[in-house]
Order: structure tokens, then sequence, then C-alpha cells
């Protein structure tokens, strides 16, 4: 004890981790307790911020190795272009393999049925759950973090799914420590959220910190875009504005990006990495609150669509 | 925007804290929570609309601040806190983490798991009530986790006139028995979660308090570095061999720094084999550095290729630990089924899960009084006990007491996967000399 004490004095500061180096070492870690526990991991992969900080923290973390993951993205057929463009270029980039679950593929397969409202989000819990149950997989990172909603503030690290996918908050392990309990039956595998402890502002600081590359949806730009429902939407194939919605140029960006049926863009000059922290540390609206009409649909959404195996 | 940069700094400096509340069904504790997040403006525009309209529409008066807590469709419905939840705000000095643990249903391993990794404790009392029993388990609770700060918040002072009597008399009391459990630093702090005194603002009402509000305190309070004041434990996750063209060679031991501080040269013995080498270079997510410290995740590099996988310990020949297959400690047993002497159970050590029969259980503690049970045969849920296990391949455990990291460990059922129990090496309040087992010939390191 005494050379460790004698340390102390010799260095002092340098013993505490700033709070990102806190969450990037905690992210790892989770990594690679799943890399050493689990057969058939997947990422989920969907080319926003969230699961690109995520792919980020898992290249580190087996660095140099190659990730010994696959990813896997549920495309709603609806999807941004520029975000498509994205999510091909980094897996090409980094040498990996990408599963992708189509929701068309369902709709035109007459599996699925698609909405009165057009709305497809609701509908990638189907194709998500037979891709996790076809392609085996026993455990998949989702970007999901606890500050984003409030059924998400009770979801644990690892987090157990039976074998339809479904989430029971009532019965949900205890978590103690840092020592996840992945142990899972055949059929049943477990959602695992490296970014669990991290807020939006977090993953903006950390992507600038690091010097991620992030889609241009991100960034403020003029589009042209409708309102419906409170929220500045895109048009595209999946649709557009309708009778009594006009079409305006606007200077904007994306907060989220999902789904373009259903993820608004908010006005915003941020074009930097520095003028979007900025702007998110001012902020007086949640991410999901300002940006996705799914949450709204009633007090208990994201709770309800959880349950039914969506991430 | 002008104070754009300044911001940002600001932000980038903060450290985490992460910390735990605790608190009766009626003490306040979701409207302290609330409170806390409200008053440090970390309650957002659209979060704030929906509370005050679910209030409305319930017929309150003023906005209900324990909606903006309970999150999920039962906990609305039935106005109670079911589970753990996780809460995130920030202000300019610090970030913060806080377990939101409930008051009432399954009350003790819910606190376990919040206090798990908390380095400050919150225990709510009401200033009409006092310290009572649940007072008493959640101090317990906090000294048998051994969370380094413990903060008694004396809620509803408003409901006592503000005296300083009533206050001082209830601070007395739990800090005498805190104290007397082991925890080490208690700070009690007069407030009205509900009017908002002493919780991020100084109260008008209460003159004769000259200490923090609550909110000063968890953004002053020190951060534990009692991490790297330890001997140096490196639990190995995962073997990197990329065994590309680029690193043929490669072979580095992945895992996060437990304990201590690791160095470039130094003499290290692998466990539970035995064997030793010198640390060749030390890997830090992309940068080779000469130094790191617990709890950064790193790679290692060893001067000789010798075997070592997952589950494998290393640390500093010089401080290395023990190893042995009987396993004496504390259990807060945190499942439905019960875990009986003679079960045969799986008990996961930091990256290493071995086969484990449960050999004896000498006593079950009783929170409320601190009475032990000789030879209860078994535990049920949120019960907390002395448990010997006998494990089928040796273990190097610290005492819980040294390393949170390395003297914590999970009872598993191998059937179908359940956490059983939460385990504490080593001694604790909860054991006696009466009901302490006699060592075996491995022997211990504490």
């Amino acid at each position: 004890m005494t050379t460790v004490a004698h340390l102390h004095e010799e260095t002092d500061a340098p013993y505490a981790l700033s709070h990102l180096d806190a969450l990037e070492s905690e992210a790892v870690h989770i990594f690679r307790e799943v890399a050493g526990e689990f057969e058939k991991p997947v990422i989920l992969f969907s080319g926003g911020k969230d699961s690109i900080v995520m792919l980020h923290l898992a290249l580190k973390a087996f660095a140099p190795a190659p990730v010994p993951f696959t990813l896997l993205h549920v495309d709603t057929g609806h999807n941004f272009p520029e975000v498509l463009e994205y999510r091909d270029r980094t897996v090409e980039k980094h040498g990996l393999r990408l599963h992708v679950a189509s929701v068309q593929d369902y709709i035109d397969a007459g599996k699925l049925r698609e909405r009165p409202d057009g709305t497809r989000n609701p509908l990638q819990t189907v194709p998500l759950t037979e891709a996790i149950q076809s392609l085996k997989f026993d455990a998949v990172f989702g970007g999901g973090r606890r500050d984003e909603e409030k059924a998400r503030a009770k979801e644990r690290v690892f987090s157990l799914r039976d074998e339809f996918s479904q989430w029971d908050p009532r019965r949900q392990r205890p978590e103690l420590w840092q020592l996840y309990n992945g142990r899972h039956a055949p059929g049943e595998h477990v959602r695992v959220f490296p970014l669990s402890n991290w807020t939006e502002l977090d993953v903006w600081q950390y992507i600038s910190r690091e010097g991620i590359e992030l889609p241009e949806i991100y960034f403020a730009h003029e589009r042209e875009v409708f309102q419906r429902n409170g929220m500045w939407l895109t048009a595209g194939e999946w649709g557009g504005a309708k009778e009594g919605e006009t079409p305006e140029t606007r200077l904007i960006r994306y907060r989220t990006v999902g789904d373009m049926s259903c993820t608004g863009a908010v006005d915003s000059d941020a074009a930097t990495l520095d003028a979007v922290i900025a702007e998110i540390a001012v902020s007086r609206l949640t991410e999901r609150g300002a940006t996705r009409a799914d949450d709204k649909m009633s007090e208990a959404a994201m709770e309800d669509r959880k349950r039914e195996g969506y991430f | 925007m002008t104070s754009t940069t300044e911001q940002f700094a600001d932000l980038s400096a903060t450290t985490l804290l992460r910390f735990a509340t605790a608190g009766s069904v009626d003490d306040g504790k979701s409207t302290l929570v609330g409170r806390l997040l409200h008053d440090s403006k970390s309650v957002l525009t659209d979060q704030m609309e929906a509370v005050e309209a679910v209030s409305a529409q319930r017929g309150q008066d003023a906005p209900d601040l324990a909606l903006l807590t309970d999150g999920l469709r039962a906990e609305r419905e039935q106005g109670i806190t079911i589970d753990v939840a996780y809460r995130y705000f920030a202000t300019a000095r610090r970030r913060f983490i806080l377990a939101d643990t409930p008051g009432h249903v399954q009350y003790t391993r819910n606190m376990v798991t919040g206090a798990s990794t908390a380095d400050l404790a919150v225990v709510l009392v009401d200033a009409r009530n006092g310290v009572i029993e649940q007072t008493r388990r959640h101090a317990a609770v906090a000294a048998l986790l051994r969370v380094p700060h413990v903060v008694l918040a004396v809620n509803k002072m408003d409901l006592v006139g503000y005296q300083e009597s009533v206050f001082a008399a209830i601070a007395e009391e739990f800090t005498a028995y805190a104290s007397d459990l082991g925890v080490p630093e208690i700070t009690a702090i007069p407030i009205s979660a509900l009017a908002g005194d002493n919780v991020v603002d100084v109260s008008a009402n209460m003159d004769w308090y000259g200490g923090p509000t609550v909110l000063e305190h968890l953004e002053t309070v020190p951060v534990s570095h009692d991490l790297t004041a330890c001997p140096a434990r490196f639990p190995v996750q995962y073997v990197i061999r990329p065994q590309t063209a680029e690193h043929p060679d490669y072979r580095g031991y992945a895992g996060q720094i437990a304990s201590g501080v690791l160095r470039v040269g130094e003499a290290v013995t692998v466990l539970p084999s035995g064997r030793t080498s010198v640390i060749e270079g030390i890997d830090a997510l992309g940068e080779s550095v000469d130094i790191a410290w617990a709890p950064q995740s790193v790679t290692v590099r060893l001067k000789d290729d010798i075997d070592i996988s997952r589950g494998d310990l290393i640390a500093p020949s010089a401080s290395a630990p023990a190893t042995t297959q009987d396993v004496e400690a504390t259990v807060c047993h945190v499942a439905d089924q019960p875990l009986a002497v003679g079960a045969r159970v799986l008990l996961k050590h930091t990256t290493r899960t071995v086969k484990a029969i449960v050999k004896e259980i000498p006593s079950r503690l009783t929170l409320d009084d601190l009475s032990q049970h000789p030879n209860p045969g078994q535990l049920v849920a949120n019960d907390i006990g002395r448990v010997v296990v006998r494990t089928a391949e040796p273990l190097a455990l610290d005492a819980y007491a040294d390393s949170r990291r390395t003297g914590s460990f999970l009872l598993i059922d191998p059937a179908d996967g359940t956490t059983l129990a939460a385990g504490m090496a080593g001694e604790s309040f909860a054991s006696t000399a009466e009901t302490t087992v006699q060592a075996d010939e491995e022997g211990w390191d504490f």
C-alpha cells in the first residue's frame, strides 16, 4: 500500500477519468463481455448517430483485430438515401458483413400490411425479431439510451428477451456491479445496450472528440419540407404533402435519423459539430419529443413497442 | 451563442458521480428526485408538459413531480415504483447518474442493485417519523455494499415547523447507527422536497442550517479514487489475436482494470495458474501508454507467450491475491426462488464463471434489528445471509472490503440462468464470531 500512496503524491491528478472516458471504458467492457460469452452477436446498425458511435466503440474495443460481430439493419423502405449511402460505405470501409431485414419484402410478400397512416416504424418489429430467430443471433446490440424515454430508463444493460423477443419489465434480472448475466435458453436472446448510461449530449461530445464522420443530414442544410402533426417531414418514395400541407424550403437538420415518414427535422443553423453541441446543450426539448411521431401515439408507446420486441 | 466555447469547455471538464436514492413509500423520494431534476433545470419542456397534462387530467392542483420518474404503465396506474430506473442530469460542475430505487416493493434487492455501483447513497427520512426500521435497513444496505458516502435527507421539514431540534435529533440517531455499521461518511441535510428547501436552492426557512444543499453536496463530494489506491487487478475478458498480415503475432489480453494501476515493465502473475511474466505493452483503445489505471479498458501485452484465457486474472507479482475454492461471503438473495444448502449453482466472479455448491448457510440477518438467525437452511427473496460456497475451480477473489469489483460475485441458477444472489466476499457486519465457520486449509488473504 505504501508504494501506491507514493504513486499518488507523484502524479496526483491523472487518476480521475473524464466522464467521456468513463463512459467509453464502460461501453468497451460491455462489448468485450458479449464477445467473450456469446456465440453469435450482432450489432443493430442503421447509420444513425447512436449506432455509428456503437460501431466506433466496437472497432476500438477489439483493435487491431477486426470487430467480431456482424451488422443488422432493419430497412423500412423509407430510409433517407444519404443514410443508406453512409451505411453501405461504412460497411465496405471496415470490411464488415451486413444483414438487411426489409420491411418492404414483408409487405410485398403479404406478411405485413401497410398502416393507414403510412408509418412503417412500428412494422419493424416483425422483420427484426424474425431475423434474430432465423439467423440465430444470441446477443443483439442496440444503441438505445436510458435518457431517451422513461420506459427505456428502466432497461437493463443486458436485457433478456424470450423466444418471441418480448420484454417484460417486471421480470428483469437485477443488474449488480459490472457483473452482467447473459445466460439464456436456446431460442431466447439478450439485447445489449452499451450506451445505456450515455446522454444525447455525451454522444455528440464523443463524436466531436473522436472525429467520427456522420451522415450530412445531422447538420444544418436547406431542404424542402412540409408540416404534419407539428413536425417537418421530407417527402420521398413513402409519400409527401397532402392537401392542405404546403411544402416549403427551410434551414433544418435532423436530430435523430429514423424512418422518413415519422422522423421530424428541427429548424437549425448548426452546421458544425461545435454548433450542434451548443444547440443541444441549450435545447429545451428532448431528442425524441422533438422529432419522433411514433412516441406521441400514446403515453406508453415506447413501452408497448418494447414489450413486443422493438429495440 | 457567445457562451458556446465556455459551455463546451465546462461540460468536457466534468466528472461523473453515480448515486442512489433510498426511501420508504411516503417519504417523498419521487418528489425529491423530481425536485432535483426540475430545479437543476434537467427537465425539458416536453417532459414537463406531459407531467402537467397528466396531473391536470387527474385533477391535481400542481404538477406531480413524481410522474417524472414513474415510467411504466403499471407504475403510473398504481402510483408506485416497480423497479430501479436510471436517470441522467448534469450541472456545470458534474454529470450525474442516479439509480432511482423503489421504496417498498422488494426493497432490499432493489436498493442493493442501485447501491452496487453508487459512490453515494441518499437515504430519505420523514422528519415527522424520524429513524424507522426502513431507515435502519437502508443504512445497513449502504454499509454492506460499502457505498463511500451517505447523505441523510431529513424531508418534510415544513411539516415540523422547520425546527432545528427535530433535525438534530434524527441526524444524531442516524449518524450513531450508521457509523456503528461502518459507513465512512455521513452528511445530514434538512430539506423539504415539496417546497424546495435545501434541495437545489438554499432554504430561507432554516437559517440555523449552515451546510450544503443536496445538489451542492452532490456536486462537490469527492468521487472515490480508491480504485487506484488498491493493488492492481486485471481480469482478462477476451484475447485479441488478429492473425492478419499486418499483425501476424499480436496477442493482447483485453479487459477493464478492476483496481489499481498497471505499468509497462511490471512483473505480473497470472491466476489461477500462477505463471509469471512482465508487462511488455499497454494499449489504451488504440493508443500505446506506459501506465493505465482503474476503471480504464485496455489491452495488455506480456513478454512471454503463456497460456492465458478469459477468466484469468493478471496482478502484480508483488501483490497478487491468494486463490481459493472455498468462498465465504455475505449475500443478498435477489430471486424469487430460494437458495438452499446443497444447491448447485454457477458463480460469476469478474470474467470467470465456475460451478459451485452451497455448502452452508451459517446465518441469516434481520436488517431491522441486525439480529442473526443461525442455520436458516435457505435464503428467500430479499434475505441477507452468510454463505459458504465451494467452487469447482480456484478463484482469485479479494475481500469486498478491499475491492467492490474483485470482491463481488453473482450466484446464478444453472437451470434457467436466473441471478439468485449478489455476493460480497469476506467479512462484513453480518458475520459474527458464533457463526463464522472454520477456515479451510487454503486460507484466506484477508
